[in-house]
């Protein structure tokens, strides 16, 4: 068993055992927490499958970004966990259900699966990389140089969806007092200090 | 024979690795201390004061003695905490800011793991430390800390996307994510002139204010506004956990002044052509960064929230993003100084 092996076996269990105890706590934010631990054991996995850029990615956009969102949402919550456990049980046979039709399913594809007879000489016909060039530059290549136009549609498609997103939640309220930096720091002196000679005993 | 194998190709490495963790993180907190003593001494300058002056000569045994001091107090765990998460935040803001250092060249070849995507990981890193703060402010159980956690994690993640886009920039003049390589970009016939600051001029300076946001330095320190929050996410914490995060965040002050040397300061390179390179040079270009850290803290005041969010996102994002298209565009028609592969 080489050390390789042992981090893999370190790392899927990890990221099985977190992965089950995102749904088994009792508490959200311990279920965030754990989430984010099996996204931490998932881009260790990559490291080991050799995709180190792959793996870096995950951790910055999914366990840097995504998740810190998750934890900021689900901190807000104000939950009642009494509540949560009441109705554990009216939702346990739908939830068992949904995961026993996933499991059939994945069971299903997997033992349909098989590779092509060739299929790296296949995979190296479609985008040939050459054994030395390091991953990232690989991947680079790939995304930006042969398949640009499919990834720049695809980034059109998230443009879309994201002003579509802004779109739909942007409400603008009449008589609101927003703040307008440039006008403040454009502002002169004579706009805003005026000089009142005040006569004693009257006031203004 | 099996043994013989196992010795050569994994214990003995492995032994190797983990002295050079233990060597690289003793040496950083032993410089850590006096870096903190060099912190107060530049704000006592700064407000005409004498700072410390008691402990050792000139107070240079300071640290020393409030470390003894915050391991010898009592741990406070407040009511309703959850415990578990609360002990853990410090540990994981001291454990992240140390592990970046593995990846940080002090010298030509003086690197714990040279690998590929070097910057890569430090960003990695330096975003999960935000956790350290979510989890402190969250598992406090306490109003203050809470809205400092809140702070902290919309503030961190705004300016990780301005620092991530800086770094394309360096990276597309580059060639590669790796700092060794980096550094050894920047080496040139004109000293100090080859390096990034030059062509990468004013994204450097977005990137030390982002650096300041991203560490939740003031004037950027709004997570621990004391004079809002108290101290934000530390309040309910004394003791060594304090400590932890103390020392987790300086760890990741120098780590931001060190990556400032790296990326755009030419490393461990000699300004002065025809002068040896070392670690000299390293050394004294993160003191120096971290000297403009603490002269930032004494001399600029506090941000807005809202201020702070504005400038994150109305103006770094835009400018940074606008600057990698340029950058892109000047190495592509090979400008010099702009295509370095």
């Amino acid at each position: 068993m080489t050390v390789a092996t042992l981090a893999f076996y370190l790392f899927a269990c990890t990221a099985i055992a977190a992965g089950l105890m995102t749904v088994l706590a009792r508490n959200p934010v311990h279920s965030v927490l754990w989430l984010i631990l099996a996204f931490f054991s998932c881009s260790g996995l990559f490291v080991l499958v050799g995709a180190e850029f792959v793996a870096m990615l995950l951790a910055i956009v999914y366990v840097g970004a995504v998740a810190v969102l998750f934890l900021f949402v689900v901190m807000m919550l104000d939950v009642d966990f009494a509540e949560l456990r009441a109705g554990m049980s009216d939702y346990l046979p739908v939830g068992l259900l949904i995961g026993l039709v996933l499991l059939i399913q994945l069971g299903l594809v997997a033992g349909q699966w098989v590779f092509a007879d060739a299929a790296p000489e296949l995979r190296t016909a479609v985008a040939p990389i050459p054994a030395e060039v390091e991953n990232t530059r690989a991947l680079g290549r790939l995304i930006y140089t042969d398949y640009v136009l499919l990834f720049q549609l695809a980034g059109l498609v998230l443009l879309v969806a994201m002003i579509g997103a802004i779109v739909l939640t942007l409400r603008h309220k009449a008589g609101i007092k927003r703040q307008d930096v440039l006008n403040q720091i454009y502002r002169e002196r004579h706009e805003a200090v005026e000089l009142k000679d005040v006569k004693p005993g009257q006031g203004l | 024979m099996e043994d013989a194998g196992f010795w050569t190709s994994y214990a003995l490495p492995g032994l190797i690795i983990l002295l050079q963790c233990l060597v690289v993180t003793v040496c950083l907190l032993v410089s850590l201390a006096f870096l903190l003593w060099m912190d107060r001494k530049v704000w006592g300058a700064v407000q005409l004061r004498k700072s410390i002056n008691v402990v050792g000569p000139f107070g240079l045994l300071q640290s020393f003695a409030d470390f003894l001091k915050f391991a010898m107090k009592e741990i406070v765990v407040p009511a309703g905490a959850d415990k578990t998460v609360f002990f853990l935040a410090p540990l994981i803001s001291f454990v992240l800011a140390t592990i970046a250092w593995a990846v940080v060249p002090f010298n030509a070849g003086w690197v714990v793991s040279d690998i590929n995507v070097g910057i890569l990981f430090i960003f990695a890193v330096s975003s999960l430390e935000v956790y350290g703060v979510i989890m402190g402010g969250w598992a406090s159980n306490s109003k203050y800390p809470f809205l400092g956690g809140l702070r902290s994690a919309a503030q961190m993640i705004s300016y990780e996307v301005s620092i991530g886009l800086i770094i394309v920039g360096v990276l597309i003049t580059t060639g590669s994510l790796n700092l060794t390589r980096i550094v050894e970009a920047q080496d040139g016939a004109y000293g100090l002139f080859s390096w990034y600051w030059l062509p990468h001029f004013p994204v450097m300076i977005m990137f030390f204010i982002s650096a300041l946001a991203e560490t939740n330095r003031p004037p950027f320190d709004l997570p621990e506004a004391e004079s809002e929050l108290v101290a934000g996410y530390q309040v309910e914490y004394s003791s060594t956990p304090y400590l932890l995060f103390m020392i987790g965040e300086y760890m990741a002050i120098t780590l931001m002044c060190a990556l400032m040397t790296t990326l755009f300061f030419g490393g461990w390179l000699s300004p002065i052509p025809g002068l040896p390179d070392g670690i000299f040079w390293f050394t004294l270009k993160t003191v120096f960064f971290f000297f403009m850290f603490a002269m930032v803290k004494a001399v600029v005041p506090r941000f807005r929230y809202d201020q702070l969010m504005r400038i994150g996102w109305k103006v770094f994002l835009p400018l940074s993003l606008g600057w990698v298209v340029i950058a892109a565009g000047l190495a592509q028609y090979g400008v010099p100084g702009y295509a370095r592969w």
